[in-house]
């Protein structure tokens, strides 16, 4: 037990050269060329930042899932000319409920059903509709439990992607984004410590579409609106409504660029687009035929602003105006550019953290530290004397060690990380403790000063084994089901661990081994 | 001078006679965990928003605070349960919102106590922000108590292996005694109980198991060593010589918690405080709990237990 030999010696002493060496980076401002350049990375809450975690309304996803096969159903059976009547969705069963208009129309619909549906396949070759006559003589048409996973997988994948060109556009440094469950994006904003104005860019689906406004309707009249039509609040004035059409004449999914920028006749900020080959040709179209006559820039269901069509627009490129302020229009262009949302977010999450709370989180966290690890030095030198003092260098390097193994997986230092590194260091001593001890008392029953090491160190190591491991175990758990910055904890105290076993049994032991040899004294100062 | 150690945590060679106290140690330690359910149920736990969810944000406003003007602003903005505290310095306030039915309302009214606080102290900073709807705050709870219950159990069977059963169900009555005592301190100091808790808790865990494991060690390697020892001397003659371990690993550990209490910010403090407790019950119910324990669940298996050679247990080594 006491006796290294050379190799295993260079072995010890290497991998502490090797700790100091990883962990330098950390206490360097610049990289340097001999040296990997990996840190510990600060958490959100030490350097300041926001996390939000946003969450996909699938419910709203499958909506319209259902609203298009009700639009699907009804032109299918238009043009088969099959009678029905009652065309509805049934939102609690995720189906489409259709009734024929005389009985004996009911296999013609069936049949019309069941055409149309042959013809839908949802991504992965199952088929996304199931036509059902019902015993009470409607036929339902349900979508498929592997149609909807598949669209809220794709709802999922392009609203992560969206979000991601939205936070790009912002310009924030270094932002991570990521899936998380089923129906969460995960969003880390370093250096944010007030994320409003991002929030509010990721909380509108920017859908943009262009319609034709009805001028034979009047909303202030009351009443519903005519078939085919919608009335649409204004933007900037959300009690004056619009009867707008509900055909989506051009759709903003068909834009290619969006700038904003200054009106050069009234200096208003507006915001310029470009139409992609199809845009153009629709957009053509549309204001060729309607000349004369206003139409209506509709963004998520309330009218932008409504222009009279002066002259044919053929070159793919329109201007939207509408009140805008110089942030509102870089705004607006930015979530034109990077598209529309599938679907609504809504933040179930933030957490926010301006660079100041960030500083006192650093500032308390050293001091705890600093003044933890001074307490635990000198208790350790006071109660074991030498051994003592060995096992203190021992921890010096376990907490060099530490920080290279955290420096080396840049593993993400929080607040609650930092308590971690302080109660390791606090516990890692243990294992000193319970060795020193049990050499005190093998010298107290009469042992030679080398049995009472070899006893020392051989009898301790079941326990100080036994006892990491079920501190592991706990925390192994913390880890797998905690989330944010106690996990942070958690990582700290599990690496911490590992350190400690390699510091305080090996490098201890190769201390008290070499002052051993060479002193040989004839009695230890236990 | 430094050489020889300056001060002794214990002496050599006590002889308490613990088990004398185990009844009155087992009794304290009963009504203390019976009163703890109790206080578990009513009032109850001081859930944090991790686990309620709500919204804490923290701001400075550009003059000294204004809790009037402020309060009346908020009741205007349909705000009035918000809780407004001082914190640190004239001109920081801390606001506080209870958890709101939907994720969206939560969202809502963190927007809508920015535009009341901006309105009542133009040029006001928010600090930070903390804001848990219901959907996040019901799933942490459901993980947080997942992560003690598995902990528990883990450590249950560690323990089965690599000790015999008795030792596992001492060591696991006591852990959960000692978790009740913990929740107790939690309620009657009203310290919020959120993530960081069920951390401070599963440490506590580990670190109590690890206690115990100490001195069951040293009673396996004592029940071969003296045969014909009396169980219950021979507990007390274990707990006597690994009084100085248990004192030692504990001091250490509580020196570490204390700077956290101290100066270690809100969060942190109140985690340092519950460690600092833990610790200190967990050291005590190695001694009074965890031994008489093994006590009663008898005396006979336990050496009949000892005398059978299975060599696939280390039973050699002992601290």
């Amino acid at each position: 037990m006491m006796f290294f030999s050379r190799a295993k010696m260079a072995l010890i002493l290497g991998i502490c050269a090797l700790g100091v060496l990883l962990s330098l980076p950390n206490l360097m401002s610049a990289p340097a060329a001999w040296l990997p350049w990996r840190h510990v990375r600060l958490g959100l809450d030490l350097k300041g930042g926001s996390y939000l975690l946003l969450q996909v309304d699938m419910a709203s996803v499958i909506r319209e899932q259902l609203t298009n096969t009700l639009d699907g159903i009804r032109t299918t059976l238009i043009t088969d000319g099959v009678g029905y009547h009652s065309l509805a969705v049934d939102r609690v069963h995720q189906r489409v409920l259709v009734t024929p208009r005389e009985p004996g129309d009911e296999a013609a619909l069936l049949a019309a059903l069941r055409k149309m549906v042959a013809g839908q396949v949802a991504p992965g070759g199952t088929p996304e509709l199931a036509v059902a006559p019902l015993p009470d003589g409607q036929v339902a048409v349900a979508l498929s439990t592997a149609a909807l996973t598949a669209r809220a997988n794709s709802a999922m994948q392009q609203s992560i992607e969206i979000v991601r060109r939205r936070i790009d556009g912002t310009g924030v440094v270094d932002p991570e984004i990521a899936r998380q469950g089923s129906n969460q994006i995960m969003v880390q904003l370093p250096g944010i410590g007030d994320p409003n104005r991002i929030k509010s860019l990721l909380g509108r689906t920017a859908h943009l579409t262009f319609h034709l406004i009805d001028q034979t309707a009047n909303p202030a009249a009351g009443g519903p609106p005519p078939p085919g039509d919608a009335f649409l609040p204004m933007q900037d004035q959300p009690s004056a409504k619009l009867a707008v059409r509900q055909f989506v004449a051009v759709d903003g999914g068909n834009l290619t660029d969006a700038e904003a920028g200054q009106d050069p006749q009234t200096g208003q900020w507006v915001v310029n687009f470009t139409f992609d080959s199809v845009g153009a040709r629709e957009f053509g179209d549309v204001t060729r035929q309607n000349v004369g006559r206003p139409f209506a820039i509709v963004l998520d269901n309330q009218v932008i602003s409504a222009p009279v069509i002066r002259e044919p627009i053929l070159g793919g490129r329109g201007q939207i105006s509408g009140n805008f302020s110089a942030q509102s229009a870089t705004d607006l262009a930015l979530l034109l550019r990077a598209g529309a949302l599938p679907a609504p977010l809504n933040v179930v999450e933030q957490q926010s953290v301006g660079p100041e709370l960030g500083a006192d989180a650093i500032r308390a966290g050293t001091i705890s530290l600093a003044v933890g690890f001074v307490l635990v030095i000198l208790f350790m030198g006071l109660f074991y004397g030498l051994f003592g003092w060995l096992a203190d260098i021992a921890l010096i390097l376990n907490l060099i060690i530490l920080m290279a193994i955290l420096s080396l997986l840049q593993a993400t230092l929080t607040l609650p990380g930092m308590a971690g590194i302080l109660l390791t260091l606090g516990m890692a001593v243990d294992a000193n403790i319970l060795i020193n001890e049990r050499i005190r008392e093998e010298t107290r029953l009469g042992q030679r000063p080398l049995a009472a090491m070899e006893a020392g160190f051989r009898r301790a190591y079941g326990t100080i084994i036994d006892s990491n491991a079920t501190t592991l175990l706990a925390h192994v758990m913390l880890f797998i089901f905690g989330s944010g910055p106690v996990r942070g904890f958690a990582i700290t105290i599990t690496l911490g661990i590992i350190s400690t076993l390699f510091t305080a049994t090996l490098v201890a032991r190769l201390l008290m081994a070499r002052w051993y040899v060479a002193i040989r004294p004839a009695a230890l100062p236990v | 001078m430094f050489l020889h150690p300056t001060l002794r945590l214990v002496p050599d060679n006590t002889k308490i006679r613990f088990m004398r106290g185990r009844f009155l140690g087992i009794l304290v330690s009963a009504v203390l965990s019976t009163a703890s359910v109790v206080l578990f149920f009513y009032p109850g736990l001081n859930l944090g928003i991790d686990f309620k969810g709500g919204i804490v944000i923290q701001a400075r406003t550009p003059k000294p605070v204004d809790f009037a003007t402020l309060r009346a602003s908020f009741a205007a903005a349909g705000l009035a349960e918000a809780g407004l505290q001082r914190v640190g310095a004239a001109n920081e306030v801390m606001i506080s919102l209870e958890s709101q039915a939907t994720d969206k309302a939560t969202d809502a009214a963190v927007q809508r106590i920015g535009a009341a606080l901006e309105k009542a102290a133009p040029g006001s900073k928010i600090l930070g922000t903390s804001a848990v709807g219901p959907t996040v705050s019901a799933e942490l709870l459901r993980k947080g108590l997942l992560a003690v219950g598995l902990s528990l159990a883990m450590i249950l069977v560690y323990i089965w292996f690599r000790f015999e059963w008795e030792f596992a169900i001492g060591a696991v009555v006591t852990l959960l005694l000692d978790m009740t005592k913990t929740i107790g301190f939690l309620v009657v100091t009203r310290l919020p109980f959120d993530l960081v808790m069920v951390a401070a808790i599963l440490t506590i865990l580990g670190y109590s198991t690890n206690d115990k494991v100490v001195v069951y060690d040293r009673m396996r390697e004592n029940l071969r060593k003296y045969k014909s020892m009396p169980l219950r001397e021979l507990i007390d003659l274990s707990i006597n010589e690994t009084l100085s371990r248990t004192v030692g690993t504990s001091s250490t550990v509580f020196l570490a918690a204390l700077p956290l209490a101290l100066f270690g910010g809100a969060t942190l403090s109140a985690f340092a405080w519950t460690m600092m407790f833990g610790i200190i019950v967990g050291t005590s119910s190695s001694i009074f709990i965890a031994a008489p324990i093994l006590l009663f669940l008898g005396e006979q298996r336990l050496r009949q237990d000892a005398r059978v050679v299975r060599p696939t247990k280390a039973r050699k080594r002992t601290t």
